[in-house]
């Protein structure tokens, strides 16, 4: 996620949301553990799960090949998020909305940056625009999953007064034909939309994220420093 | 002891990131009971901000070290904290450090020379609290507690 960006400001601001993320898994991670009640540690859950254990959206294991890639993948993901979290801080489990209570705030900043750039470079040069339009073609087919409920969502919705999936969309639409005019880019038509994250099925790239943040915890096991 | 005893040894505990600030200056303690033992509530301020452990760390040993046994410090997601918990003794201390603290303005003044002829060089910086600026009088660039 960090390195690769065009200019040191760019990589501070990717380590930025990286930390804000995985603070936020490891909150989500030790609840889970918890709620489990098998002694699972957040690090259990991170570094010790098998590919198809993982039900994380497939938008989020695209590659990022330049910079508008990363830029289309965090503005489509986090104007979700966004949405997501701001339910959640209503739904009837106090813990998860204490959670997204504070997410929201960091997640908020980092749409608002991403945003300008998603503007600034679809509505920039010949050549920023085309790569910028390029990455949204690209990354679109990724963004049906999001609104797709599985059972975990539908339960969730239902017992718990969670997140209404279906207003969700009806806003991230709203919201990103909105940034995707303000940036003079064409809003791609909705084909066919890729699925599978959601029930453990995954990209090829996944497995290199894996293996990568994996192969420590996976070589020396309960290596600590 | 007294729970005011208490907050006296809180206030000598710094911020790791930025240890101008004690933890109370920063706003981030959230209550402190005494009874049986000593709990501290404590309030993160980033989800992913890697001083959370080191200060959970620093108010266990500053109160084992004034002898309370087995202290108990509990994290607290709510209310959560916002840069309007920074007290007004933290904001004077930042600026005083050369950190412009956080305002609801969007013009930020130069902790070096109080000029409000500055730009913004990046909404993120060296921590997950700050952003960079840069001060368009004095030419010094310099930081900005974020507002959040």
């Amino acid at each position: 996620l960090v390195a690769g960006m065009p200019d040191l400001e760019e990589e501070l601001a990717n380590a930025n949301f990286a930390l804000d993320f995985l603070g936020q898994a490891r909150m989500f991670y030790t609840y889970a553990g918890e709620l489990e009640g098998n002694g699972r540690s957040e690090d259990d859950f991170a570094f010790l799960r098998d590919e198809n254990e993982y039900h994380n959206l497939l938008l989020l294991e695209r590659p990022v090949e330049h910079f508008g890639d990363s830029i289309a993948k965090l503005v489509l993901f986090e104007t979700f998020y966004l949405a997501q979290l701001e339910a959640l801080r209503n739904c009837d489990d106090g813990r998860i909305a204490e959670i997204a209570t504070r997410a929201q705030k960091e997640v908020r900043y980092h749409l608002r940056h991403n945003s300008q750039w998603l503007v600034r470079l679809g509505d920039g040069t010949e050549e920023s625009h085309a790569r910028m339009q390029q990455s949204i073609d690209a990354t679109w087919q990724f963004t049906g999953e999001m609104f797709t409920a599985d059972e975990v969502d539908e339960v969730f919705a239902n017992e718990f007064n969670g997140p209404d999936l279906a207003a969700i969309r009806e806003r991230w639409h709203a919201e990103i034909n909105d940034l995707l005019a303000r940036a003079t880019l064409t809003r791609p038509d909705d084909g066919w939309m890729a699925s599978g994250g959601k029930t453990g099925r995954h990209t090829e790239n996944f497995g290199y994220m894996l293996a990568e943040m994996q192969y420590l915890q996976r070589s020396h096991p309960g290596a600590t420093w | 002891m007294s729970k005011r005893e208490v907050w006296s040894w809180l206030e000598k505990v710094p911020d790791p990131e930025i240890p101008v600030l004690t933890i109370v200056d920063l706003g981030i303690v959230r209550d402190v009971t005494v009874g049986d033992t000593v709990s501290v509530d404590i309030a993160p301020t980033y989800s992913g901000c890697p001083a959370t452990e080191v200060i959970e760390t620093s108010v266990r040993s500053a109160l084992v070290e004034n002898g309370v046994e087995n202290p108990v410090v509990r994290r607290v997601l709510s209310p959560p904290w916002t840069t309007d918990w920074i007290t007004e003794e933290g904001r004077r201390k930042l600026h005083e450090y050369g950190i412009a603290p956080p305002q609801k303005s969007t013009h930020i003044a130069c902790p070096q020379c109080d000029s409000l002829n500055t730009e913004k060089v990046s909404e993120f910086g060296s921590t997950a609290c700050k952003a960079a600026w840069r001060c368009l009088d004095c030419l010094e660039p310099f930081e900005y507690f974020k507002c959040l």
